[in-house]
């Protein structure tokens, strides 16, 4: 990497005019530099192959030295990790950027497999308070029931809970999809800002409340609509995505999508840029 | 942030005073400011347990001032011949540390009148009175305290205790959960969150009669509930009743001679972990205080908001 405090030769970024300033700082020092070929790789990332597999007891070890020990097994090429004994702790497999199966044979605590971008996660029990939080890629699935903030301001990839949710599922969401088979609580998809929500049980009070854009499908009964958030027609391309979606999700079978009610965004909180609708970005 | 746990074995005893331990030692990164414990023993029934400190444990943030010693001794004399007075009868007592103490006692009127003589006496306060409530509080995180009052062995059907981190008040026994629910006996209440109309409230309850020993917020809770009580209501229907007369966030528990309940505010914004079995119910502000007494794989869920939930040994 390069250190732009100490390189007296300009770098080609900064003959093109860029930066020319003597930088400081961490994250200043870890400028993009085109020349150098380590900036084309993922920082903290391994080549893994999945056929590769090893299990992991967590029972006498706290979370930092779980993830460490996690991290070391991927840099050994273990593709698929089965964590034992998780017992309710927090943020275990965090931070993972790289394709991995990841198996949790029992429940995670808070902040479980946060700023993921990746991974296959599938988790053997319950998830405590805003799992998956910020995750950009890959797909977690939870077999029991989830805390609040499950999947807060995550920006992609297939996030399913097989159980019911609680309060705040979805909150700040910027892309990705959320699925529910259970029930959901309060001020689900609170301001929302893109992606999807599915929610196949009853969902709580609020639901929706300032929302900038995204859809939230809801299967049961809806406790209340957030400020802004309204109802509109479920299209026959909702549910062909919605079945092609749950096929994926492998829950939801035979579930009968007209009693459906879709929720999106009225638009009237909208205080940015109107060019930006959902229909101009092409895709949630 | 403070941490909140409690369990109820139903049919049965166990060893509360270790597993309670254990539930707010896993919670101690919420705070360990001080740690209370509300244990509720086996006892035969007679007599009343009255726990009462004549002195503060002061640390740093504090609105209380370090006391010496002989005046905790001038004021437990005052609190005996104040027991002689209302008829009261004492059949043991423990003296625990200098100012934490632990009486048996006969007496069968009015407890209000019983409470607000004995606390009339500057610097005595009620940690909790009755027939099977032990209300135990004091500086450190749940592990110190424990091992100060010797806690580990207590067996009981039921409790409920508090890890703090002091927010809204001082650092000191009398800002230190649970509360004990005055007048009534064996009512204590144990709060995480922030309650943003105490003041009104506590105007109100006031002037209706009731008394407040602090300036912590979770307080109102406990005199909140007793004074419904004292109206008629059950401690169900206080509950929820206390879901709109209560402003702000919270989750909390109250635990009676038989029972354990816990509330949820509507905004759902304080979390709670709830474990329910035929035997045995125990919940938390987060999953590993469960797993302290249950390590074997359960199914535990998230309360929804505006939840009220009772149950009976």
């Amino acid at each position: 990497m390069a250190n732009l405090k100490t390189n007296e030769k300009k770098t080609k970024a900064q003959s093109m005019g860029l930066h020319t300033e003597v930088l400081t700082g961490k994250t200043q020092q870890k400028f993009f530099n085109p020349d150098e070929a380590e900036n084309f790789f993922y920082w903290g990332t391994y080549d893994v192959d999945f056929n590769k597999r090893t299990d992991l007891d967590v029972h006498e070890m706290d979370c930092k030295d779980a993830n460490r020990k996690i991290d070391e097994l991927m840099s050994q090429g273990y593709g698929t990790i089965v964590i034992k004994n998780p017992q309710g702790k927090h943020s275990l497999g965090v931070g993972i950027l790289n394709k991995l199966n990841l198996i949790f044979e029992g429940s995670l605590g808070y902040f479980g497999v946060g700023s993921i971008d990746g991974p296959t996660v599938r988790i053997n029990g319950r998830v405590g308070w805003s799992c998956a939080e910020n995750m950009m890629a890959g797909k977690v699935v939870i077999e029991k029931n989830a805390g609040s903030c499950f999947g807060a301001a995550i920006r992609g990839g297939d996030l399913i809970c097989k159980g019911s949710v609680g309060a705040r599922t979805g909150i700040d969401q910027k892309g990705g999809t959320i699925i529910i088979g259970g029930d959901a609580g309060a001020f689900t998809g609170f301001m929302m800002q893109r992606g999807r929500i599915i929610i196949l049980g009853d969902v709580g009070i609020n639901l929706g409340d300032s929302m900038y854009d995204g859809t939230i499908y809801v299967g049961g009964k809806i406790g209340s609509f957030g400020s802004d958030a309204v109802e509109s027609p479920m299209t026959k391309s909702d549910i062909d995505w919605l079945k092609r979606k749950l096929r994926v999700a492998e829950i939801g079978e035979n579930f009968d999508f007209s009693k459906m009610t879709k929720v999106v965004a009225g638009k009237k909180l909208w205080n940015y840029d109107a060019l930006e609708p959902t229909e101009k970005k092409g895709a949630i | 942030m403070c941490g909140i746990a409690g369990l109820i074995h139903r049919g049965n005893i166990s060893n509360v005073g270790s597993e309670l331990q254990g539930m707010l030692q896993a919670l101690k990164h919420r705070g360990e400011d001080s740690t209370g414990y509300a244990l509720y023993g086996k006892t035969d029934g007679k007599n009343f347990i009255m726990r009462f400190k004549v002195g503060e444990n002061v640390a740093e943030g504090s609105s209380s001032i370090k006391e010496d010693v002989s005046v905790y001794d001038e004021r437990k004399k005052i609190v005996d011949s104040y027991l002689l007075d209302l008829g009261a009868k004492i059949v043991k007592e423990e003296r625990i540390l200098p100012y934490s103490l632990r009486y048996e006692i006969e007496y069968d009127k009015d407890l209000m009148e019983f409470s607000k003589k004995i606390e009339s006496v500057p610097g005595v306060e009620i940690l909790s009175l009755g027939k099977s409530l032990e209300v135990i509080k004091d500086l450190g995180n749940a592990k110190a305290v424990c091992e100060r009052y010797s806690l580990d062995k207590v067996m009981g059907t039921h409790a409920i205790g508090h890890a703090r981190m002091a927010t809204e008040s001082g650092v000191d026994i009398k800002s230190a959960h649970p509360f004990w629910g005055y007048p009534f006996s064996d009512v204590s209440v144990v709060h995480n969150g922030q309650l943003t109309n105490y003041w009104n409230n506590r105007r109100g309850l006031e002037n209706k009669g009731m008394r407040f020993m602090s300036e912590c917020d979770s307080e109102l809770i406990a005199v909140y509930l007793a004074e419904k009580m004292r109206s008629g209501a059950t401690l169900e229907e206080g509950m929820k009743e206390s879901l709109t007369g209560l402003d702000g966030v919270f989750t909390y528990f109250v635990a009676t001679k038989d029972s354990l309940g816990m509330a949820k505010d509507t905004m759902a914004a304080k979390p709670l972990v709830l474990y329910e079995s035929d035997d045995l119910v125990a919940m938390g502000s987060e999953e590993i205080a469960i797993r302290s007494v249950l390590p074997q794989e359960i199914d535990t869920y998230d309360p929804f908001d505006g939840m009220v939930k009772v149950w009976q040994i």
